[in-house]
């Protein structure tokens, strides 16, 4: 089966004037309709690049190097701006972490949505608001008809974000990528919101990619996740399997850091030291000195997601293929033996 | 419409609109002004174009509460014998209508290249603010000067009379583009990187779009707020260009030329002929600076006074 949306290796490199970054390195995964996807990873890990990068909307002076994203059956990594600007807001919706900014201030709702509609289609005003009254229903807003003419400072943070994610939805779009959609509300609207995402992707076969810093959110709504590390997908899988049994070290290390995870009033487990800035990412598995499992091999080469024997789960850690004994591209390791010259790999 | 209304009567703008005495006292005073100045025809007991009505024994008569006063000629006469107060209300007009050209000409090219400059920014906009730049660095009366010099001795005085209105708009309209190509680009980099521009690229606008629809309706306050103060340096631009003799011809005079036709008769004792027209001119000026200062007190209001 075809996935509605397929990234390969994708690459995005920042021109710089002090030379080229690479700020996501080869991530690969896919996404089918009515899934949803976590992507998971700290500040800087490269989540929100990678939305970005999927729209083909990176801001200068960066630019897609590498890679292809197939979504619906076109590489949009290399489809021209006149195209691709009909998928944007069309196929794909967007919406963003911060509702009070994202809605024009000086233009109604109404007027805000009629204009996405007409930008995409060719349809008229009323047939326009007809559509926008049928989206702000769905998303629950009550008596849709007075708040068209509304302006967004009449609305309150949670009502913004429905009225958002109504505009995202008003053009029936196949995939929709949030990128952190509650970490501006407040936690009680938080759940609510994230409720109404989940049941609309659901009803509507859309598929879902989630941004996000809270594991604790993933964990608890999105089918599948992916873990990102520098710049790199460092696990993906099924959620439950992930929570449950998750192998690479990082993620490891998340999992224990949940506070559900200890007795009251004991201390967070935290992993040692800091994520390395895309400037001087150390050779080799980028993890590799905040990681208590590290071998010579990871200081020297970097690890490549490998599928795990008998799961739907892919790590890229040379312990973790070393103790599956995958071979093929992976010499295999033992924890405390040295090994020399491994060079070659990846 | 009634809707509009009632919410107008509510909004802030015109509650502290309300409240200042100043603002209030220089909006009255400036719709009168300006209902005169569009109602001249109307309004001025004679007509100071019409050269069978003027004559000439009439000239240099004093405003009418003076011994040689005529009850006529309220404001008295000039030179010519045409009525002071008809050429006054007559000149208003064209003051007027050329600082209101002027000003929609310099919002016009100014906006345009404003927003240009500041939404593509780079390269386009270095090149055009050094432009800006270039064209600031000449003095508007410079630029104006060598204009209009140039024209009235290209065309003769004659064709220039007939050109002089859409010529002194061009002219003070080209030279001040640049206050608002700066005003405009510098709120559109304000605006355009917050995140409803973004998620209008999102949604798969054009840059077009997202310029003149998005971004331009934000960055307008200040655009606003200039415009007052422009039209009044317009209007006086203009009455500097007259002065000196390269804006409005005497046939047609506007507030400068009035003002500069006067002038050489002051030392003979007609001080009215450039008195009333100046008082005209800086009430007028002085009114358009008050509200000015009142709208960007409105339009900012982190701007605390005192």
């Amino acid at each position: 089966m075809r996935h509605l949306l397929e990234v390969t290796d994708l690459e995005v490199t920042f021109a710089l004037r002090f030379g080229d970054l690479t700020a996501i390195n080869g991530i690969r995964f896919t996404l089918d309709k009515g899934e949803t996807l976590g992507l998971v990873g700290e500040s800087g890990a490269g989540k929100s690049v990678t939305g970005f990068a999927i729209i083909n909307l990176i801001s200068k002076p960066g630019y897609i190097s590498g890679g292809s994203i197939t979504f619906e059956g076109r590489d949009l990594a290399r489809l021209p701006d006149e195209q691709m600007r009909d998928i944007r807001g069309n196929r794909i919706s967007m919406i963003f972490q911060d509702p009070m900014m994202t809605l024009n201030p000086v233009l109604s709702i109404g007027t805000q949505m009629v204009e996405t509609l007409q930008a995409h289609r060719q349809i008229s005003q009323t047939a326009a608001e007809a559509i926008a009254l049928e989206k702000l229903r769905k998303v629950q807003i009550p008596s849709p008809e007075k708040r068209l003419g509304q302006y967004p400072h009449e609305f309150s943070g949670g009502m913004r974000q429905r009225i958002v994610i109504a505009i995202a939805l008003l053009t029936d779009p196949a995939l929709i990528i949030a990128d952190e959609p509650t970490t501006a509300l407040d936690v009680t609207i938080q759940a609510e919101i994230m409720d109404l995402l989940l049941d609309l992707c659901a009803s509507e076969d859309m598929g879902l990619i989630l941004i996000t810093h809270d594991l604790a959110v993933v964990s608890q709504v999105t089918e599948n996740i992916a873990v990102m590390y520098a710049g790199k997908i460092v696990e993906s899988g099924p959620t439950a399997q992930i929570v449950k049994d998750p192998r690479h070290p990082y993620t490891q290390g998340l999992i224990k850091a949940l506070p559900g995870s200890l007795q009251p009033g004991a201390r967070l487990n935290q992993i040692p030291g800091m994520m390395p800035t895309l400037t001087d990412i150390p050779p080799g598995c980028a993890f590799h000195p905040r990681c208590q499992f590290r071998a010579s091999l990871c200081e020297q080469v970097s690890p490549v997601l490998f599928d795990l024997p008998g799961t739907r789960q892919t790590a890229a850690c040379h312990m973790v293929a070393a103790k599956t004994e995958t071979k093929g591209w992976y010499p295999s390791v033992s924890e405390t033996q040295p090994v020399e010259g491994m060079h070659h790999g990846a | 419409m009634k809707n509009y209304w009632q919410r107008f009567k509510k909004s802030y703008f015109f509650y502290s609109f309300k409240r200042d005495p100043v603002a209030i006292a220089s909006f009255i005073v400036l719709m009168v002004l300006i209902a005169t100045a569009l109602l001249a025809p109307l309004i001025a007991p004679f007509d100071p174009y019409d050269s069978a009505s003027i004559d000439i024994m009439d000239a240099e008569i004093p405003p009418s509460w003076m011994d040689e006063g005529s009850a006529k000629f309220i404001l008295g006469t000039d030179i010519q014998g045409r009525d002071l107060l008809s050429t006054i209300i007559h000149g208003m007009r064209l003051s007027v209508l050329i600082g209101c050209g002027a000003v929609m000409l310099q919002a016009f090219l100014g906006i345009s290249i404003g927003l240009i400059s500041g939404y593509a920014g780079g390269k386009t906009d270095a090149i055009l603010m050094r432009i800006a730049d270039v064209q600031l660095s000449f003095s508007t009366l410079m630029v104006a000067i060598i204009i209009s010099a140039i024209f009235q001795v290209a065309f003769g005085v004659s064709q220039y009379e007939q050109m002089a209105v859409p010529l002194l708009v061009i002219i003070i309209g080209v030279a001040e583009w640049p206050q608002y190509a700066r005003t405009v680009r510098a709120s559109v980099l304000g605006e355009k990187n917050k995140e409803y521009v973004e998620a209008a690229r999102v949604t798969g606008y054009s840059s077009k779009r997202i310029m003149v629809a998005h971004i331009l309706p934000n960055s307008l306050s200040p655009v606003l707020v200039i415009s007052t103060i422009q039209v009044a340096n317009a209007v006086m631009s203009e009455a500097a260009l007259s002065f000196m003799g390269l804006g409005m011809p005497v046939t047609k005079p506007s507030l400068g030329s009035l003002i500069n036709s006067g002038f050489e008769y002051i030392f003979s004792g007609s001080w009215w002929i450039t008195l009333f027209p100046g008082i005209v001119l800086v009430i007028f000026v002085l009114v358009i600076n008050l509200l000015g200062d009142w709208l960007r007190d409105v339009m900012n209001p982190k701007l605390y006074k005192g």
